[in-house]
């Protein structure tokens, strides 16, 4: 038996690879979608965006790149059709550089699944600026200063929908999904905390997450945090429209969430064994 | 003092400058000027990045260290996609400016640098990130060890939260009826209370010292006490 | 030649010998593309773009197979696995992908700069004419906006720093971006972390509800938040030893602030894996069309 735990203890980390491998893989294969029940804080984001009358401009900064996709591209996804649904009109920007790519996905999926939403007139990419968090900081104030034109290099002013946006205490409701730094807590420090009139949600990493709830709900309405919440709004989303259900990729967080519950259960089983293990042979070491 | 004084002057008065703006409106217009040169300083910041990226490598090339092929092939990834960025190659006129060969967007679908950013950028940045997992298990057997009373309230509440962050997790508890006793310990309540109340007075005692440390430090380099900022003479 | 290379060799044959039956059977990593022609009336000018049709779509007229794409999704996934191979050691396919990602980020930040600030707001400024005949033919500014000029400068200068002479010049413009950088946290910092999070930790710790009756519960979750955060705060005191009932205290911010680590692991650990299963997605599904069979 001793041998059986020393064993253990000097197992190959490779075989832990393995385990974690096919933890993910299988459930990914197998297409299963388990149920989720919805949490307070998911509502609260869902209805702020729900309760909005239709036509509300709605502000969008998309703060991430790929290294955060697999996290976070769901509840992007599920925030714009949420918003598209509502007719919504939408502002995309970003202060990533990456985060251009990120609006161009979303963008894309509006063309496809919403193609009666034109540009300019309900939906408008001002793309990326550099200067972290000094471009919220300026564009609380004057937003043209610093987005002259939009993405595609056409003047504001010859926008339709920028008439009247001199800066972004005009959006009703900001939506940000942020990765890291400069995010959702930026957001928050310059514009949601300065000015009442500003109200945000957020979606974010788990990583980011922890250092964010001291915000809510004073400074922050709610946040997502992760692929779970992800999966309960998807489950709102299809609740309140259920012809969302319908499109392939519009229960991406769910299908996730399969493998992610797979890899918790996992890392449970992990950390008890490895504490068994640890039990077994320093008793044993204490003894001898 | 062309090196260290009126660099620790500009530092001075500028910062103070954004201070001063947030209580005094008149010279916020000002504030927005300076606001905006940063911004635009921080393009040249990535210039300079890459310029030292671009020597650090050649000297490595031209002294033949050893890794200096990676250092070529760092150099050569680099130059490709800068070009085709630069040039937008392969990019299409905007829609309403077709005869306007330069107007498109740099990263419109089909062209080169979109090839690149999403055929060798995006795989790259997002699996360095997604072998952490696998290092995460290996950690999880190795070293996470409730050894003494912090370590273990870590672990417990770290488990709790796992369960709490799957489907199976409240499912189960949903068994428990709402309006007995033993409703405190469904697991959405722990999470809720973990999360919100704990996890939160936590990170606001954390978040509250930060925020002090970030006024002190601030206050050190805009007085002109830290000018580790400069560097050596 | 050692067992282990044999054993390599061996799985490498057969790993190949899977992905080419993949790729010929079940079309695995291949794109299809749908053309979008655009005509510009008045000048009679047309281009073609082509857009990615899902699968399901790939027999419609019009649709064509994209060699680029399809090439890009096979190197996408050999990027991929070159990443993974770390996990067995350090290797030259490992090092060679990191240094593709080094200089293609660093070139991808530089070019993404360059065309939303540099010509986008510089250049737009400084120089309309110019850009309104090239890059951004809608723009109706006339008169150059010389304060533009003041960035440039400062820009030369930062950028000074790689000349072999002269370089102390960068401290200038670096000086500045300090200055903004530390204005600007001063204020948000002591602002939104420090008087608003002050500001929600004062709540009443003995709450009635609206019938009159005693909360315990909203009470309970004052008092615990009130005197939790102080008792964290205490911890994090040191001009008074922690000794005695302060000691006492600060213990016990310990403890909280352990469950509060303990949350921040788990939606740290939750986060890692979303990751990870967002590759394994890409490779068993994008890559290899895998899912209804193997």
């Amino acid at each position: 038996m001793d041998k059986f735990w020393q064993t253990l203890a000097d197992l190959d980390r490779r075989w832990l690879f393995a385990v974690t491998f096919l933890a993910i893989s299988i459930p990914l294969l197998t297409g299963i979608v388990l149920p989720q029940k919805v949490t307070p804080m998911v509502e609260n984001v869902f209805n702020a965006i729900d309760e909005l009358p239709s036509g509300t401009k709605i502000l969008i900064p998309l703060d991430y790149d790929p290294s955060a996709e697999g996290e976070l591209q769901p509840m992007a996804d599920a925030f714009v059709r949420h918003a598209a649904q509502k007719k919504h009109k939408l502002y995309f920007m970003t202060i990533w550089p990456t985060g251009v790519a990120m609006i161009q996905r979303q963008i894309a999926t509006l063309k496809k699944e919403y193609p009666e939403y034109e540009y300019g007139k309900d939906y408008v990419n001002l793309g990326y600026r550099p200067g972290y968090e000094g471009v919220i900081k300026l564009i609380t104030s004057d937003l043209p200063k610093l987005y002259g034109s939009d993405q595609q290099g056409t003047p504001v002013s010859k926008i339709s929908m920028m008439a009247e946006i001199d800066s972004i205490k005009k959006f009703p409701l900001i939506v940000n999904v942020s990765a890291g730094d400069p995010g959702l807590k930026q957001w928050v420090q310059y514009a949601a905390t300065p000015f009442d009139s500003i109200e945000i949600v957020g979606g974010t990493t788990g990583v980011q997450a922890s250092t964010l709830y001291p915000y809510i709900p004073n400074q922050m309405i709610g946040m997502i945090a992760g692929i779970k919440p992800a999966a309960e709004y998807e489950k709102l989303m299809f609740e309140k429209y259920p012809e969302i259900e319908e499109v392939p990729s519009s229960n991406m967080a769910n299908v996730y969430m399969t493998s992610q519950e797979a890899a918790h259960f996992m890392l449970i089983a992990i950390i008890i064994l490895g504490n068994v293990v640890m039990w077994q042979t320093s008793g044993k070491r204490g003894r001898s | 003092m062309l090196k260290r004084t009126v660099p620790i002057v500009i530092a001075s008065v500028v910062g103070f400058l954004l201070i001063f703006a947030k209580f005094s409106p008149p010279i916020s217009s000002w504030e927005n000027e300076v606001v905006m040169w940063f911004d635009i300083l921080a393009v040249f910041a990535f210039v300079l990045g890459a310029g030292n990226l671009n020597l650090n490598n050649l000297k490595k090339i031209s002294e033949r260290k050893e890794g200096w092929g990676y250092a070529a092939i760092t150099l050569l990834a680099f130059w490709i996609t800068l070009i085709c960025g630069i040039g937008k190659l392969g990019v299409p006129p905007n829609e309403r400016y077709l005869t306007y060969l330069w107007s498109g967007e740099y990263d419109a679908e089909g062209s080169s640098f979109w090839w690149v950013f999403n055929y060798v950028y995006v795989p790259l940045a997002a699996t360095m990130f997604a072998t952490l997992a696998f290092y995460i298990s290996s950690a999880a057997f190795r070293a996470f060890r409730a050894n003494n009373v912090e370590a273990s309230l870590l672990l417990i509440t770290a488990l709790l939260v796992l369960v709490a962050q799957t489907s199976s997790g409240p499912m189960l508890s949903e068994l428990i009826p709402e309006d007995s006793l033993f409703a405190i310990f469904k697991i959405d309540t722990i999470r809720g209370v973990l999360v919100n109340l704990f996890n939160t007075l936590g990170t606001r005692a954390i978040m509250i010292g930060i925020a002090l440390g970030v006024v002190s430090t601030s206050l050190k380099v805009l007085l002109g006490v830290d000018q580790s900022y400069l560097g050596g003479d | 030649m050692k067992q282990s290379t044999v054993i390599w060799i061996v799985v490498m044959i057969l790993a190949g010998a899977y992905l080419s039956w993949r790729a010929i059977n079940y079309q695995a990593g291949a794109v299809y593309v749908a053309p979008k022609v655009i005509t510009d009336v008045e000048s009679g000018n047309s281009i073609t773009t082509w857009s990615q049709v899902p699968d399901v779509d790939r027999d419609k007229p019009g649709v064509e197979f994209s060699l680029a794409r399809t090439l890009g999704i096979w190197l996408s996934a050999i990027f991929t696995l070159a990443i993974f191979s770390f996990l067995f050691g350090d290797n030259v396919v490992y090092k060679i992908a990191e240094s593709i990602f080094v200089g293609a980020s660093a070139a991808y930040a530089m070019v993404v700069g360059f065309w939303a600030a540099f010509m986008g707001i510089f250049v737009a400024q400084l120089a309309p004419q110019f850009s309104q005949s090239t890059f951004i033919p809608g723009d109706d500014r006339t008169e150059p906006e010389w304060m533009m000029l003041i960035p440039l400068a400062m820009g030369i200068m930062f950028l000074w720093r790689l000349m072999p002479v002269g370089g102390w010049i960068s401290r200038w413009p670096l000086a500045f971006f300090i200055a903004v950088f530390a204005g600007l946290r001063l204020v948000s910092h002591f602002e939104a972390d420090f008087v608003v999070q002050i500001k929600s930790t004062i709540l009443p710790l003995i709450v009635f509800a609206e019938d009159g009756s005693f909360d315990l519960k909203t009470s309970l979750w004052n008092s615990i938040m009130v005197l939790g955060t102080l008792s964290c705060l205490t911890y994090f005191f040191f001009s008074v030893e922690h000794t005695g009932v302060v000691g006492k205290i600060s213990r016990v911010g310990i403890y909280l602030l352990m469950i509060t680590f303990g949350v921040g692991f788990a939606l740290t650990v939750m986060s890692r894996y979303s990751l990870l299963i967002g590759r394994m997605n890409f490779l068993l599904k994008d890559w290899l069309n895998l899912g209804a069979s193997l």
